[in-house]
């Protein structure tokens, strides 16, 4: 198989494939649990859910103090990965077109260097957080397998992007490819690990400033 | 021109001053990428390079590949280059037509058995030979008997070199190149839709100079001419890395210049000389033209998805997955919700709460 | 943002070469030769260039299949070597950082026959003086 097959085939089957088990587990799970539907409250309402739920959504992005000063390592560097990861995500132009050709929808992109910049803090965060869960005692004792698999998985879609940008495996459609494929490995673990809390944390947020808001405390 | 005498006495005879010859190597040097430093070296090689034979075969294709080598841009050089390599068969070219250029062909093959060079333009079709064929010689035939006494093998143009269009889905004659048939002869890929021209005469002329095959590729394309990555050689590029990029073909980016990465241009995955070489005497390239570039140099290029689409978008267009993956897993998700908020509903009903006595061991 | 502006990026690194080469050929007396062809200009990168280079004092022309133009540059040691085909057609074109281009030098290979070229001269100019 040529460097060119090999791009055919990861732009071509492969990605249709990842993406709709991609689709397909996003949605399943999360059907899932929205219809499971949570306990009633038999309480009296002291104050509105709808409000408190999603304001708590937007409320929780803002680092919590306690935990930054409890443990600031992996809350900084959490930061600082998932911020990057979206932004190479979403203000790479090339991603942008993808984006765009299948949703019909776009926005302005950001000049390569920047989100090349960001890429490498991104990879940097990355590589701090695996060698802190590997050394923390407490969060290595807590770890399993999954926790270091999906690091490395994250980590491979930046580097193998990154490596494409910048020609250093040769030729280009093998570069481009490996990319294209860690994306896709990406896509179809997505649904079937903690990836998932890329859609749940919003419903968890919701429900607990829901249940919160229901008692009028905050949340 | 005598068979036996060399590049530099035929100059000479021409009445090529050694200022004249120089240039000749200056040119050709250019022309075959070579570094400046080499013109002493090809001076000496071409002063006693000997006068191959070469035989041209067209298959499946459309002459454009001709085409393009007859409107090379340096007729004088080009010319001395032609007019010293003899060009036993060529089926566009030569004037002789049926039972006597295939007599050609096989004067020239048993005369210079084991040492001609074969030249190839088109693929071959092997779903039917009848499909092409030539004095009732099916092309299959006519390459392996051909490259059985050959040198070495050019293969011009994508479709000799990849297959290339008649190769694109779904192939209706199973097109093939030279390299899927020809296993036991050195094989030079010189891919394009045409070639640039002087990648064309730049090989010939290294294979003429030198008597060598040059260094190839993992596609056996010549690394002078196919080493370089159009998107790393071409002046947009300042433009692709400040992000700024034309979105038509006519709006204020297009005007300006900008990046042609939206537009379709496949230039990050080809490897090809336009940016230097340029095409029309040098004049321009279709980057520069203002069109992507649509990657006709490297295999397959017509099933790389649409020319216009960006290169990051997929081959195939993502509804079908997307709706696939909306319908089913929307559909099991309820169907599997439901079924565990039934068993939440009924577990709920047939509760039965555990009471103090119980945990304390006297119920 | 316009032409030039691009023209200006790409064709930075070419000038500092072409700088190095003279600070190299001042120093050591090492000549260098850049092939014009070999880069990839876009629209107006070459006409910055030969601006940027200007004219000098020395400008020859050689006639030896086709034209060739050999002109000094405003810097002296920065030549421009241009060849032409027979037909007019541009086939090659250099910047040499030397003292003299080579394609000015009579080449070794002639002067054999220009002695003896002479030489007939000279006695067919005798012949008509004795006449
Ligand atoms: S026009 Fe094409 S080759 Fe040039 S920089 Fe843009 S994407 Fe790359």
């Amino acid at each position: 198989m040529t460097p060119m097959d090999f791009l055919q085939l990861v732009r071509g089957p492969l990605f249709d494939i990842a993406l709709t088990i991609f689709i397909f587990g996003v949605l399943l799970r999360l059907f899932e649990i929205i219809i499971l539907d949570r306990k009633r409250d038999l309480s009296e309402a002291r104050g509105g859910e709808f409000i408190a739920g999603s304001k708590t959504i937007f409320r929780r992005f803002k680092p919590d103090r306690e935990k930054l000063q409890h443990s600031p390592v992996p809350t900084i560097l959490g930061y600082i990965f998932h911020l990057g990861f979206f932004i190479c995500l979403l203000f790479f132009i090339p991603h942008i077109e993808l984006i765009h050709s299948a949703l019909g929808v776009s926005w302005p992109g950001l000049p390569n260097f920047l989100v090349d910049v960001v890429a490498l803090i991104t990879m940097g965060a990355l590589v701090g957080l695996f060698l802190y869960r590997l050394t923390n005692p407490l969060l290595r004792f807590l770890s399993s397998f999954q926790d270091y698999f999906l690091l490395v998985v994250v980590f491979l879609t930046l580097a193998t992007g990154y490596i494409a940008f910048h020609h250093i495996i040769e030729p280009y459609p093998l570069a481009l490819g490996l990319h294209l494929l860690s994306v896709e490995l990406l896509l179809v673990i997505f649904p079937f690990t903690k990836l998932m809390h890329t859609f749940t944390v919003f419903l968890g947020r919701y429900y607990n400033g829901a249940m919160a808001g229901r008692r009028g405390v905050q949340s | 021109m005598s068979a036996h005498i060399t590049l530099g006495e035929a100059l000479r005879r021409r009445g090529v001053s050694r200022r004249g010859f120089l240039k000749f190597c200056t040119a050709t040097a250019s022309m075959m990428a070579l570094p400046p430093t080499m013109v002493g070296a090809v001076a000496e090689a071409l002063e006693s390079a000997p006068r191959p034979s070469v035989i041209w075969l067209s298959f499946q294709e459309c002459t454009g590949c001709t085409e393009s080598l007859t409107r090379s841009h340096a007729p004088t050089v080009e010319g001395l280059i032609f007019d010293h390599i003899s060009l036993d068969y060529h089926h566009t070219l030569q004037a002789a037509s049926g039972d006597a250029a295939e007599e050609a062909r096989e004067e020239a093959m048993h005369a210079h058995w084991g040492n001609y060079l074969l030249v190839v333009d088109g693929s071959i079709p092997l779903a039917n030979p009848g499909y092409s064929t030539i004095a009732g010689m099916s092309n299959l035939d006519m390459l392996k008997e051909s490259a059985e006494g050959a040198a070495a093998i050019i293969a011009v143009g994508s479709c000799a070199a990849f297959g290339g269009l008649p190769k694109a889905k779904p192939n209706p004659t199973g097109a093939v190149s030279v390299a899927d048939i020809i296993k036991d002869k050195p094989i030079i890929n010189v891919p394009g839709c045409p070639p640039v021209p002087s990648v064309m005469t730049g090989v010939l002329a290294h294979y003429l100079t030198f008597g060598t095959i040059p260094e190839l590729d993992v596609y056996g394309r010549p690394k002078v001419f196919f080493g370089q990555n159009i998107h790393d050689r071409c002046y947009r590029r300042t433009f692709y890395d400040r992000g700024l990029f034309a979105k038509t073909f006519d709006d204020e980016g297009a005007r300006k210049g900008w990046c042609l990465y939206r537009l379709g241009c496949k230039g990050p995955t080809t490897y090809n000389a336009c940016a230097t070489m340029k095409w029309n005497q040098g004049a321009s390239w279709p980057i520069e033209a203002g069109h992507g570039c649509l990657g006709c140099s490297e295999p397959d290029f017509w099933d790389a998805g649409g020319f216009y689409r960006a290169l990051s978008i997929p081959i195939n267009d993502p509804a079908a997955a997307i709706g696939i993956g909306v319908v089913a897993g929307a559909a099991i998700g309820i169907a599997s919700g439901a079924m565990a908020h039934r068993k939440k509903v009924e577990a709920t009903h047939h509760r039965e709460p555990l009471k103090v006595e119980q945990l304390e061991g006297k119920a | 943002m316009n032409t030039t502006d691009h023209a200006a990026v790409t064709l930075r690194p070419l000038l500092h070469e072409i700088h190095h080469a003279l600070q190299r050929l001042a120093q050591v007396g090492e000549e260098h030769t850049i092939d014009l062809e070999a880069l990839p200009f876009g629209p107006g990168d070459e006409a910055l260039l030969l601006e940027f280079l200007g004219s000098g004092e020395v400008a020859a022309q050689l006639h030896a299949l086709g034209e060739s133009r050999v002109l000094e540059s405003r810097f002296p040691g920065v030549w421009l070597v241009t060849h032409f085909s027979e037909e007019g057609v541009r086939l090659a074109q250099q910047l040499e950082i030397t003292r003299t281009p080579a394609l000015l030098r009579t080449p070794q290979e002639e002067l054999g026959v220009a002695v003896e070229q002479f030489a007939q001269a000279l006695r067919e100019q005798g012949g008509a003086d004795d006449v």
